[in-house]
């Protein structure tokens, strides 16, 4: 991938989940570090997530999920993406507790954020997988 | 001193006028013997309540330790609920999950992998009857905590307890029913904001007339502040929610000095100990202040800011969780201070899942530890006098005053109107998310510490402690229910009661509740009921803004 290409990710709240602090702070701060966010809001569904993914040509996709739903909801991401033969890494960050960590890195998602994770972790963890996905 | 001090005991003596006190030593762990209340001014219970809204404080009667529970099927719920009232309890407080609270039911395809997972799933009347099996609801009050569609869960609650013979008028409760804050913090909303306050207005008017044990509103700051927001915007916005509730009910020829008697509030408790109190106290005298000289109530009672306190959950942390026995610790001493008429404290380990017992029994114990071993019961606002807390409180309101000055300017003095504008114009969402990446900012700077997180992060390594898991049976269980209670009904009764909710929604003058009620009991289901008000009020869809 060329320096000047500019990460693009799309943001989105899956499900009813309304906690939405964590997923606009994250936001700001990948703004902040120049990479440019596509935020989609509250209430998304897996279709409205691929299809967001497609039209804006993102490089990742980040969800954020806090209310346990996240072992049904980040596989039934993966499928989606799949289905619609989209080979984007998808980030999940909010409350996974530890021993889910690996089913769900088994399932194919490409990095795990956690409650309180710093901001330059969050950066990280995005560039990472971009260029992981692009190699 | 001790001469001001004598003639105030006195003053505070007569005002009490011989009201029972607990039967605890009124003295120090030294045995020194202590007043109920010092200082001069105002007393605890005297207009504008800043020092409390009791004389005896919690002399005569501690505050209520109310935890908050709720998971998987109604009838693991209510055997909960019955182990509550074994033990002496007689508060049941309800969360429901998520599919509930957003008005879908568990086989809606939005409910996947969310039913019963952070709160007890409801679908038809059907279970809130294994909800409520074998209690006897005229002697229990019960919380619900619910926004959206808590119209139709308060229908199946009366449903529920007329079905067992107790009559609507008996009943005792609060529901949360606060749907201004869920387009500003929480987000679980369903209409558009207008006919979401018609509604409200509709279960205040309702509850006014047939149910006067009941609390229609409890106005809501702690999601506020969960969201993001700081101290001042919480009690700003939280008051201003409940000025907004006030001018609606008012407008609808609603008597101040009832339906304010039974207004209550709900409050955050966070680390910042006398941040934390003064705006508890100013929360009460900016309560009084507008119910009085603003909207003309003449009965104290529709004076009294009561309100519940959490602690604060956005200030646990997932990294050594044990820390947050100590936070919660001195949140809760900060609630206590502050005069709460009850309290939830967080337990430990929720920064990473619902609480297991032991962390929930730990929580608990906290609670009792500040009532019953720091003397901090003892005496009535203890801090009242202290200069930095009674500046704290001016500053408090003096912040509250600004953000209510600005939300009059865009309602054209009316606050109703301003809370409207304020949702329409994202004032609300955009400074709770500029509070929060402030916050964060800080963090990442290291301008502020936070223990565990950004300093003092030995052990952070250890791994995370047993957490309580939720299996995924009961969504399966819940579905089939929900599939034979559709199958059992009188689908006709169904068809013919919805038809009258959706009529009753499009004509303002009629009040919701009766055709409500009517629809819970031909065992319409929770959506179907939300549906068929959907079709004449819309549905809310908030702009994305980061």
């Amino acid at each position: 991938m060329p320096e000047e290409h500019k990460i693009r990710v799309v943001l989105a709240k899956l499900g009813l989940d309304g906690h939405d602090r964590g997923i606009k702070v994250v936001a700001r701060i990948l703004r902040d570090a120049g990479i440019e966010v596509i935020y989609l809001g509250l209430r998304q569904t897996t279709e409205s997530i691929v299809s967001a993914a497609e039209q804006e040509d993102a490089d990742a996709i980040g969800l954020s999920m806090h209310n346990a739903g996240h072992l049904v909801l980040a596989p039934a991401m993966m499928a989606a993406l799949d289905d619609a033969d989209l080979d984007i890494p998808l980030i999940i960050g909010g409350i996974v507790p530890d021993v889910d960590v690996p089913v769900l890195q088994a399932a194919g998602v490409a990095a795990i954020l956690g409650p309180g994770a710093p901001a330059d972790e969050v950066v990280a963890a995005v560039r990472n997988a971009v260029a992981a996905a692009a190699t | 001193m001790s001469q001001d001090q004598d003639a105030y005991q006195a003053a505070w003596e007569a005002a009490v006028d011989g009201a029972p006190m607990r039967e605890v030593p009124f003295e120090t762990m030294s045995g020194v013997p202590i007043d109920a209340v010092y200082g001069d001014g105002p007393f605890p219970g005297q207009y504008p309540y800043t020092r409390g809204l009791f004389p005896a404080g919690y002399r005569s009667r501690l505050w209520t330790m109310r935890m908050f529970a709720g998971f998987g099927t109604a009838e693991d719920t209510n055997l909960r609920f019955k182990d509550i009232l074994r033990n002496g309890g007689t508060g049941l407080s309800t969360a429901f999950d998520m599919p509930t609270l957003m008005g879908r039911d568990s086989d809606s395809s939005w409910s996947l992998g969310e039913v019963g997972r952070a709160g007890v799933a409801v679908d038809t009347l059907a279970d809130m009857e294994d909800l409520y099996a074998d209690i006897d609801l005229s002697r229990v009050s019960t919380s619900m905590t619910i926004n959206g569609p808590a119209a139709i869960v308060l229908a199946m609650y009366v449903a529920v307890a007329e079905l067992g013979g107790v009559p609507r008028a008996q009943l005792a409760g609060t529901i949360q029913n606060d749907i201004l804050k869920e387009y500003q913090a929480q987000k679980e909303y369903i209409y558009p904001p207008r006919p979401s306050m018609r509604i409200v207005t509709d279960m205040i008017d309702f509850t006014n007339t047939e149910m006067p044990r009941w609390h229609p509103v409890s106005i809501s700051g702690y999601h506020i502040r969960e969201a993001g927001s700081n101290a001042a915007q919480e009690l700003a916005f939280t008051l201003a929610n409940g000025f907004a509730y006030v001018e609606a009910a008012i407008a609808e020829g609603q008597d101040v000095n009832e339906f304010g008697r039974r207004l209550s509030f709900f409050f955050n408790s966070h680390s910042d100990f006398f941040e934390e109190i003064g705006k508890f106290r100013a929360a009460r005298r900016i309560w009084a202040r507008w119910m009085k000289e603003r909207f003309g109530a003449t009965d104290e009672r529709a004076m009294m800011c009561r309100f519940h306190t959490q602690t604060a959950g956005v200030s646990l942390t997932a990294q050594q969780p044990e820390n947050n026995i100590g936070r919660v610790a001195i949140q809760a001493l900060a609630g206590v201070l502050g005069g709460t008429q009850s309290l939830h404290t967080d337990s430990f380990d929720e920064a990473l899942a619902l609480p297991t017992e032991k962390a929930a029994r730990i929580a608990l114990r906290t609670q009792q530890i500040v009532a019953h071993e720091t003397g901090a019961a003892l005496v009535a606002d203890p801090l009242g006098g202290s200069n930095y807390v009674e500046w704290m409180t001016d500053e408090m309101e003096r912040r509250a005053e600004a953000v209510f000055a600005h939300l009059e300017d865009l309602g054209n003095g009316s606050i109703l109107e301003g809370v409207y504008a304020g949702i329409d114009n994202g004032y609300f969402v955009g400074e709770i998310a500029d509070s929060a990446y402030r916050f964060e900012r800080e963090v990442n700077a290291g301008r502020r510490i936070i223990v565990g997180v950004n300093e003092f992060t030995d052990g952070n390594e250890e791994g995370q402690a047993n957490l309580l898991r939720i299996d995924s049976e009961t969504e399966e269980y819940q579905r089939k229910r929900l599939e034979t209670v559709k199958h059992d009904r009188d689908s006709a009764a169904v068809a013919r009661t919805l038809g009258a909710v959706t009529a009753a929604a499009e004509d303002p003058s009629v009040n919701l509740m009766p055709p409500i009620i009517d629809a819970v009991e031909s065992y319409a289901t929770l959506e179907e009921i939300v549906m068929a008000m959907e079709q004449v009020f819309g549905t809310y869809v908030e702009q994305a803004i980061v």
